[in-house]
C-alpha cells in the first residue's frame, strides 16, 4: 500500500515525462510488479490521451491574416517604431 | 567631418540591424499562432473571446518586442502574456467571483470530491472511448480557473512543469498540485458524465 502510495504520486510525473531517472526507475519497478497501478497507468494515459485529440481546436480562418495585420514591419526594410 | 559620418553609419547599421531582429521575431510568433490559440480557445468559452485574446496578445507581442531574449522559449513568453491578459480580463469581467481565490479548503474539497469519481472511472474499463468531444470540453471548462489553467497548459499546450511555473508565475510545487488536483476533477466530472 505505501508503495501504490509513492507510485500514485510518481504517476502523474511519470505521464508527463517529468522524472528525475532515480524517480522513473522506482516507478517502472512498481509499474512491473503492481496490477492496480499499471490499470490506473493505462486509464490515465488514454485519459491525457483523449483530452489532446478532442479538446484541441484549430485556429479559425482569418485569424492569422488579421494577427499579420498587427505587425509592426512590413517584411521589407520598415521605420524604427 | 569623418567622424560624425562614422557615427551615422554605425547608427544606421544598428537600425538596420534591428528592423531585421524585429522582423524575424514577428514572423517566429506568427508562426506559433495556432499553437497560442488552442490554449487559449479552452482558457475561454467561446472562440470569438479565444480570437479577441489572441489578437490582444500579438498586440502587445509585437509592441513589447524587445524584452523576449532571444533564444528562450518563444511559445511559453507568448502565453505568459496571454495569461496575464487573460486575468486581467477575468478581473474586468468579474467571472466567476466565487472561485477566486482559491483557498487550501477549497483544494481540499475538490479533491476529495475527485477521490470518488476517480475511482468510479478507473473501474470501468473503456469509459474514456464512450464519452463524447462536448463532455471533454464542458468537464474542462468547468475546472475552477486556477487548476484549468495548469491542465491547459500541460495538457493542451504540451508545456513542462517549469514552463507552467513560469507562465503562471507560480511556484513548480504548485503547478504539481494543482496539475493532479484539476485531473481528479475532470476525471470525477466525467464519470459523472459517464455515467449519467
Amino acid at each position: 500500500m505505501s508503495d501504490c502510495d509513492k507510485c500514485e504520486r510518481l504517476l502523474q510525473g511519470y505521464l508527463d515525462r517529468e522524472l528525475t531517472r532515480d524517480e522513473f526507475e522506482v516507478a517502472e519497478m512498481h509499474l512491473d510488479e503492481c496490477d492496480y497501478c499499471r490499470r490506473r497507468y493505462r486509464f490515465e494515459e488514454s485519459l491525457r490521451q483523449y483530452v489532446r485529440t478532442t479538446a484541441v481546436e484549430r485556429m479559425p480562418p482569418g485569424l492569422m491574416e488579421k494577427l499579420a495585420q498587427l505587425r509592426t514591419t512590413d517584411p521589407g526594410p520598415s521605420a524604427p517604431v | 567631418m569623418g567622424e560624425p559620418e562614422t557615427a551615422e553609419s554605425e547608427g544606421a547599421r544598428r537600425a538596420a540591424m534591428e528592423a531585421r531582429d524585429r522582423v524575424r521575431f514577428e514572423e517566429e510568433a506568427l508562426a506559433l499562432a495556432d499553437q497560442v490559440y488552442r490554449v487559449a480557445r479552452r482558457f475561454v468559452s467561446t472562440r470569438e473571446e479565444a480570437e479577441d485574446l489572441v489578437q490582444d496578445t500579438y498586440a502587445r507581442a509585437f509592441r513589447s518586442w524587445q524584452s523576449y531574449t532571444p533564444g528562450t522559449n518563444l511559445r511559453a513568453w507568448l502565453l505568459r502574456i496571454l495569461t496575464n491578459l487573460n486575468v486581467d480580463r477575468g478581473r474586468r469581467l468579474q467571472r466567476r467571483p466565487d472561485e477566486t481565490p482559491l483557498e487550501e479548503h477549497d483544494y481540499y474539497l475538490a479533491n476529495s470530491l475527485a477521490e470518488s469519481g476517480g475511482e468510479q472511472v478507473l473501474d470501468q474499463d473503456r469509459v474514456v472511448e464512450r464519452l463524447s468531444q462536448d463532455s471533454i470540453v464542458t468537464a474542462l471548462s468547468s475546472l475552477p480557473d486556477d487548476f484549468r489553467d495548469v491542465v491547459v497548459l500541460v495538457d493542451i499546450g504540451d508545456f513542462s512543469y517549469a514552463d507552467a511555473a513560469q507562465i503562471l508565475d507560480i511556484p513548480l510545487g504548485t503547478v504539481m498540485s494543482r496539475l493532479h488536483r484539476g485531473r481528479r476533477l475532470l476525471k470525477a466530472k466525467l464519470a459523472d458524465e459517464a455515467a449519467a
